[in-house]
């Protein structure tokens, strides 16, 4: 994870007609985190698109360096299979060896039809496939929604380790995020 | 990459063929039975009738027992966020769209030509035009799951996009039914041939067409 970066410069983004946020500019090293604070709409998941690539900037420019992982409100398992094998999936596209599916909590699951689990263990085990990924860049949207305080505490634990192993961490959420080291961004004061 | 695309095979594979709530690949091979049984009852029991135009109706079975799992082809990887996570990976919407035509055809390409020797018997075909009703369909359902899936792309996300997809998959879907059905009549390989162009090219278009599909989806 040696290198890892972002950097977005006068990043502006537009959804529809609206332009949501403009002129905004950050940059991020290894094991840094930003947490992205603002109001419902305002453009939090936007920014992470963008960031991921999976969406275009309306103007400036956004480098990553470095694999990318994401993690947002679709769990992209699929619901018909047991967990066990869902995970088994992304397992072997990240040949990943370790996925923290035991400190998760998921071994008792590993059974269950993704499509019986509740939010925030659908949330858990996106945590799961994200561990494995082993991306040096981690983009989470609102990773906090639907966890209890065990599993929003160990959420804040994980992403503290990546960020002390030189990985980075952009953190939307307009809940409060308990981590050392990190800057916060009100993504308000860009608002066009 | 080349080591990421056989899991993804598999995966969609699994989800095609045994397909949970969609019955999987057992659906559309029952309709396209239940289709040859019905056409007997239809046009009345005239043998030579039956076997003059048995071979057409085999046709149309086949292309509307492809449409049916339209809705299932594309729809649900971009809802529940899977191309996201593939793009992440580097993983093309080209190359997994590529990858879905091919387990798509799998999927119902080889169990509809292996159903169409029960349906060839209710309908009273005799051998040679079977061998050209199969030598057929081996040329066009490539084609028609090419078509499937592109179609499929272009209306995941759109209110009532299966049925869109099914009136958009039949005309788009004529030349290859047209070459297919055509070699019935002449008996000679340039329908054949036709077809398999007809098919070829719905291949090379739906790896681009698709991919492009998913990408503009996602705004």
């Amino acid at each position: 994870m040696q290198g890892a970066s972002v950097t977005i410069e006068d990043l502006a983004c537009r959804r529809g007609d609206r332009l949501l946020f403009r002129g905004l500019s950050q940059r991020l090293g290894p094991g840094e985190a930003l947490h992205v604070t603002g109001s419902n709409g305002i453009g939090k998941s936007s920014l992470l698109r963008i960031v991921a690539g999976l969406a275009p900037a309306f103007a400036g420019t956004v480098q990553t360096g470095g694999a990318i992982g994401l993690i947002d409100e679709r769990h992209a398992l699929d619901h018909a299979l047991p967990l066990g094998r869902a995970l088994a999936f992304w397992r072997v596209l990240d040949r990943a060896e370790d996925s923290a599916v035991e400190r998760l909590g998921l071994a008792p699951l590993l059974d269950v039809p993704v499509r019986y689990l509740s939010t925030g263990q659908k949330k858990r085990a996106a945590l799961a496939r994200l561990i494995g990924e082993n991306a040096a860049i981690w983009l989470l949207d609102e990773p906090l929604n639907g966890l209890d305080s065990d599993a929003a505490a160990l959420t804040e634990a994980l992403v503290a380790e990546h960020c002390a192993g030189g990985g980075i961490a952009l953190i939307a959420s307009h809940q409060p995020f308990t981590l050392a080291r990190k800057r916060t961004l009100a993504l308000g004061e860009f608002a066009a | 990459m080349s080591g990421r695309l056989l899991p993804l095979l598999k995966r969609d594979m699994a989800r095609l063929l045994l397909g949970g709530r969609g019955g999987g690949a057992v659906m559309p091979v029952l309709f396209f039975l239940t289709v040859a049984m019905l056409y007997p009852f239809a046009v009345g029991p005239d043998a030579r009738l039956l076997a003059r135009t048995g071979g057409g109706v085999i046709w149309i079975a086949a292309l509307l027992a492809a449409i049916l799992p339209l809705d299932r082809l594309v729809e649900p990887d971009i809802e529940g966020g899977q191309f996201d996570q593939w793009a992440l990976r580097g993983m093309s919407e080209e190359i997994v769209i590529a990858v879905r035509v091919l387990a798509h055809w799998l999927s119902f390409g080889p169990p509809l030509m292996l159903a169409a020797l029960p349906a060839a018997a209710l309908l009273g075909i005799d051998e040679p035009t079977l061998r050209t009703v199969e030598l057929g369909l081996l040329a066009g359902t490539p084609g028609l799951a090419a078509l499937g899936v592109t179609v499929a792309a272009l209306t995941a996300g759109l209110r009532g996009g299966a049925a869109l997809g099914g009136l958009l998959v039949i005309p788009l879907a004529v030349p290859v039914l047209i070459f297919g059905a055509g070699s019935l009549g002449s008996g000679g390989d340039s329908g054949l041939a036709l077809a398999a162009a007809a098919s070829l090219v719905l291949l090379a278009i739906a790896p681009f067409a698709g991919g492009a599909a998913v990408r503009s989806a996602r705004s």
